[in-house]
């Protein structure tokens, strides 16, 4: 520690940089494991999906604005319905709340970067490759056609021989795998590297509702890699799993999916809880009312997510008891999702609210949840399922849930957190615009949905009869899904023009809560010089003078000051107090997680166009990858 | 405007769980869900079979995959050994440990090949044979990367580059290796024992 | 704004679920609008306390106003008390309600009806029918329609009379309707099925009883010998062309399973699984190009000369 004291700020800083900076270009591009880069690379892959499966949702209202139609043929609109679910879940809406975890989770917990830096850019590379894979199947002509749950036998090999299913599957296993580690982070870097003081009770919400995702992501991903694994056997080894002929069972499939399929629901929903219970908190200037409501409704939800996912089988003529017991289930979920809203409620209610972009997009959220929220509670009542369950009353009802509850808390958190990842604030008038159309847009393009499904108009038809009763409303729905894909545009104006006119952000520019705004923005490369010493829940509010922790001789504290961030190190502390207990190495810049997934890429690539010699060579490639990993790794030094 | 302050050190007799142990264990339970979405696969498709196994299938014979049964579950004795070793430094006992374990791991992984080899059905010949060899072939697959990182870990042990204090490696490859274990005991009553004959 | 928009669609020709014409579906409409009365009532209430929550505070107090209660109890009540009365009821009429709706009639008719891509074939067990794409009823008796599937999974839906049924291979599954009043009723495929699963419709006609008896007598023998003439030729051109490949007409050498059958394809309403009217036209259109009215259907283009398209004609709207 001596040495340090004798040194100028000047030069610390200046040897920081040499320790954090990535390496400059391509190599530092395909190199860099710093959980920041990595964070908003997912955030902006992720919006180059989001527009994709956009466009395509617009061609879809086009081709169904009038009846008969022929904008596009019918083999087109089933593809591109398949790929706008397939794209808006899984490569989209899970990688970019993914993409907000990883840049905010180690500066919420104080913390120098994630507990599997590697593994993190490994996450990335993964689904960057899963999502190209999938997507060149648009290049061969073949893109999956088979609706985003893939039944069989419609899917099999008899009834869909072209290789468009092979993409969706393996594209799914693949991009599971991204998922699947990414939790793993997420859930160790949540219990071993949060700052001295940082217990379990002062856990930001995000953290918790990142934890409750990951949590669910770890006992639901299986279920759907299994699913997608066995689909890919029966179709290219010709197994039996869902073969009825001989002896096996379609709705198998639909269990494991579903097993998965309604998890993943929460998986999308709890962290855009979480990004709300941030933002409302700040912007109502007072600390959430409930802490321990809300930590509770995440954990609870979490759970009853794996009780209910019969309810989306109610029609497939299942035991009338059993599915009572999945119907009772799914009314059950609705307690939490109450307990969430009387929280925001009291918060508000008790604070002041500052009427910023952040806060109106979370004002949206609140209204269009609550809708989703009713007709959730509406589908799971059995016989009602029976009349609306895959018409578009179900269309309405999921695109409040998965469009509107979580995908207008991400652009709210666009404008709360991008200061803090560019430095620069984006434009609130562009941002109220932005919010104003995709608010208005969203209710007009999907309400009238609901009653298009009670006048029945089924689900994932390309085209309807004239005569039918539903021809005005169509024409509603589409007007409505352009002004929010206007929107969405604004947002992106706004997000692209701060970067050369935004004001500058500074520290703290909503005067917000957590750990995260007590650094420089945009972040530097070590997030913090010294780790903060928390002793609150709420630490820039409570702790006036946010102290920081300095180095001490033993193994626990040593990377606790400016020393540790000096050697690249950070600390690891006890699971539930954050008390000091070991030190550990951030690694340096590695190709390593971008060959072990390009060796994956490869592999799946072999089974795809079924060439054994490109699968063995791809699984060479992950294997040598893999072993280098595991000689490299130096875990025994801690 | 801040303030420094010591963070009290750590206890030294508290046992620590770092970074690595805890991310093997959230992987197993990761892993064991397949494990049981599979298995759940089987006896939802013999629930609605009209006999098991499916299409004739002789049902399995208990006595050699007993035999094996035994071989596998007995090469964890061999890691707490070699765990409690280096704990107190013997490096000697570490490695012979790792060495036996290694081999009854890779005695067990034999005789599935000749299990296979053996059989009187294939894999596309109905939903049982798809299961069973799903089944039997995962576990199998996770024996093999058990083995795999066995020898990584052995080459670390003759190369000394574990101590008393330093070993975390052994401890991660322990626990995967009890998890491969555990999970076969739950394959093995579920494929063998609850349809088998001796 | 949500009973606005019904009450417009209603009466306009809509399959709604809304409308209902049949005990099942009266039973969920009647479950729905309860529903709807609660998640209105609950949506404003909730909605209103974030409005007033949310409410720029005029008064300079630093910290907002207070809640007129303690915090839990405000969450407790709120959050969990209200909720849990509410689901209760639900639960309620949930279990009631579907225990009315999967009660078995005494002596219901019994229907089969199985799903081809993209396709209905309907069979009457009892009386030894089999048409296609039609449901013919006797109103006011249950009816109890045992649904499997050929191919892939489909869904049964005829919103106006009950809820949806998916037919699963492998798998009989029941579905129990009855119609109140003679009348006409669309139903569609509501499983993505593939390609067609947008034309694959059907419809539920249902007759008084006497009518109804009338239509299975018809139908439980062959049709008629057709007249001498065009006809008569065409019944020739169907027996010796592709078309009996694929399509049954009884009484003919024509055997086909993969098509429906035609035996009574005069009496049809519709062409296609209800993709257009049954009329001379386009049947024409339908047997030289199917393709162009259902793309993807498996039906292939048919090269006729045009009398021997007009023959055909003639002979397939005999067959009634």
């Amino acid at each position: 520690m001596a040495v340090v004291e004798e040194r100028s700020a000047e030069e610390i800083e200046h040897e920081l940089h040499e320790v954090w900076e990535d390496a400059p270009g391509i190599p530092g591009f395909f190199a860099t494991v710093d959980h920041k880069r990595i964070g908003m690379r997912y955030i902006y892959t992720a919006f180059i999906f989001f527009f994709i499966a956009g466009v395509q949702a617009l061609f879809i209202r086009a081709q169904l604005t009038v009846p008969e139609a022929d904008v596009v043929g019918p083999e087109t609109y089933n593809q591109l319905f398949t790929m706008h679910g397939t794209t808006m879940i899984f490569l989209f809406n899970t990688p970019v709340l993914a993409g907000f975890g990883n840049y905010l989770l180690p500066l919420q917990l104080g913390t120098r970067d994630m507990a599997f830096p590697r593994l993190n850019a490994f996450s990335y590379w993964v689904f960057v490759l899963a999502g190209i894979f999938m997507y060149t199947s648009y290049l061969v002509g073949a893109p999956p056609d088979g609706g985003w749950f893939a039944y069989l036998p419609l899917t099999d090999k008899v009834n869909s021989p072209g290789v468009n299913l092979d993409f969706w599957g393996l594209g799914v296993i693949f991009v599971g795998i991204s998922t699947t580690v990414g939790a793993i982070n997420f859930i160790v870097t949540t219990f071993k590297l949060r700052a001295p003081g940082m217990s379990i009770n002062r856990l930001p919400l995000f953290v918790w509702s990142i934890l409750a995702m990951a949590f669910m992501i770890i006992f639901a991903v299986p279920a759907v890699t299994l699913a997608a694994a066995l689909l890919e056997a029966d179709r290219l080894f010709g197994t039996a799993f869902f073969d009825v002929a001989r002896g096996g069972s379609a709705l198998l499939y639909q269990h494991l999916f579903w097993f998965w399929g309604h998890p993943e629901v929460y998986i999308l929903f709890v962290p855009a809880v979480g990004m709300v219970s941030m933002m409302i908190p700040v912007f109502s200037r007072r600390a959430v009312s409930g802490y321990v409501w809300a930590v509770g409704s995440l954990v609870a939800i979490a759970f009853i997510s794996f009780g209910v996912w019969v309810h989306h089988m109610f029609a497939a003529g299942l035991p009338a008891l059993a599915m009572s017991f999945f119907s009772a289930a799914s009314l059950v979920i609705a307690i939490p999702s109450g307990v969430l809203f009387f929280v925001w409620i009291a918060t508000m209610w008790q604070g002041r609210v500052r009427w910023t972009t952040p806060m109106l997009f979370s004002f949206g959220f609140l209204f269009i949840f609550l809708a989703g929220g009713l007709t959730g509670v509406m589908v799971s009542v059995l016989p009602f399922d029976w009349q609306v369950t895959d018409s578009y009353f179900i269309v309405a009802h999921f695109h409040y849930v998965l469009n509107g509850a979580v995908v207008f808390p991400i652009f709210g958190a666009l404008y709360f957190w991008l200061p803090k990842m560019t430095g620069r604030m984006l434009s609130e008038r562009l941002g109220r615009l932005s919010f104003w159309s995709m608010f208005v847009g969203f209710n007009v393009a999907f309400f009238p949905m609901h009653v298009l499904g009670l006048l029945g108009m089924p689900r994932r038809v390309y085209t309807y009869a004239e005569g039918l009763g539903w021809e005005t409303l169509n024409v509603v729905v589409t007007a409505g899904s352009l002004l929010f894909g206007l929107g969405t545009l604004l947002t992106v104006v706004a997000w692209v023009m701060s970067r050369s006119r935004g004001a500058p952000a500074g520290d703290n520019p909503w005067d917000a809560d957590s750990l995260e705004w007590s650094v420089a923005s945009p972040t530097p490369h070590y997030n913090f010089r010294a780790i903060p010493v928390v002793a609150s829940r709420h630490p820039l509010w409570d702790q006036q003078l946010l102290p920081e922790a300095i180095s001490g001789d033993d193994e626990g504290t040593r990377s606790m000051g400016t020393p540790g961030a000096l050697a690249d190190e950070t600390p690891i502390t006890t699971g539930l107090d954050a008390g000091a207990e070991e030190t550990m190495e951030i690694p340096r810049e590695t190709y390593l997680p971008f060959l072990l997934a390009l060796g994956l890429a490869v592999f799946f690539t072999g089974l795809l166009v079924e060439a054994v010699v490109i699968g063995v060579a791809g699984l060479v490639v992950a294997t040598i990858g893999l072993l280098w990993w595991a000689w490299r790794t130096e875990a025994d030094l801690v | 405007m801040t303030t420094a302050v010591a963070v009290p050190p750590a206890s030294p007799r508290r046992r620590t769980y770092p970074t690595g142990w805890w991310g093997m264990v959230v992987l197993i339970m990761t892993e064991a869900m397949i494990f049981a979405g599979l298995l759940s696969s089987y006896f939802f498709v013999r629930a609605i079979s009209p006999e098991w196994p499916l299409g004739h299938i002789e049902p399995p014979e208990l006595k050699r995959i007993s035999l094996f049964t035994v071989v596998l579950l007995g090469s964890s004795v061999p890691i707490f050994w070699a765990e409690s070793a280096i704990r107190k430094g013997n490096q000697r006992g570490l490695r012979l440990g790792l060495l036996l374990s290694f081999l009854l791991g890779a005695i067990f992984m034999a005789n599935l090949f000749f299990e296979y080899e053996e059989l009187h059905f294939g894999v596309r010949d109905n939903a049982y044979a798809s299961l069973y060899y799903a089944i039997t072939g995962l576990h199998g697959l996770h024996v093999f990367v058990g083995l795999v990182m066995n020898l990584v870990v052995q080459i670390k042990a003759w190369q000394g580059k574990f101590t008393a204090s330093r070993h975390l490696t052994v401890e991660i490859f322990g626990l995967y290796w009890h998890f491969v274990d555990v999970v076969w005991i739950f394959v093995f009553s579920s494929l063998y024992v609850s349809v088998g004959h001796w | 704004m949500a009973a606005a928009l019904v009450a417009g669609a209603c009466g306009s020709g809509s399959p709604s679920a809304l409308d209902p014409k049949g005990p099942a579906s009266e039973r969920i409409a009647e479950v729905w609008w309860l529903m709807l009365a609660l998640a209105v009532v609950v949506y404003l209430v909730v909605g209103g306390l974030i409005l007033v929550a949310s409410r720029r505070k005029r008064d300079a107090q630093e910290g907002g106003r207070r809640l007129p209660l303690s915090e839990n109890a405000f969450i407790w009540i709120g959050g969990i008390a209200v909720p849990t009365a509410i689901l209760v009821v639900l639960a309620v009429v949930t279990v009631s309600s579907t225990a009315e709706l999967t009660q078995a009639d005494d002596d219901p008719l019994r229907i089969e009806v199985e799903g081809f891509k993209w396709w209905w074939e309907v069979r009457y067990p009892d009386a030894d029918v089999v048409t296609a794409n039609e449901v013919h009823v006797p109103a006011g008796r249950p009816v109890e329609i045992e649904l499997t599937t050929a191919d892939v999974i489909h869904s049964f839906w005829v919103p106006e009379l009950a809820g949806k049924v998916d037919l699963v291979p492998g798998q009989r599954n029941i579905l129990r309707l009855t119609a109140d009043e003679p009348g006409e009723y669309r139903g569609q495929c509501a499983e993505f099925c593939g390609i067609q699963h947008a034309r694959m419709a059907f419809l539920v006609i249902a007759d008084e009883p006497s009518a109804f008896d009338d239509w299975i007598e018809r139908h439980r023998a062959p049709p008629p010998e057709p007249p001498p003439g065009p006809a008569a030729e065409g019944e020739r051109i169907f027996e010796s062309s592709s078309c009996a490949g694929c399509h049954t007409v009884r009484g003919t050498s024509a055997r086909g399973t993969s098509g429906p059958d035609l035996s009574d394809f005069g009496s049809r309403r519709t062409i296609g699984a209800a993709t257009v009217e049954n009329n001379r036209g386009n049947l024409g259109g339908w047997i030289v190009n199917a393709q162009a009215l259902k793309p993807g259907n498996l039906m292939p283009p048919v090269s006729l000369e045009p009398d021997e398209l007009q023959a055909l004609i003639a002979y397939l709207e005999s067959r009634r």
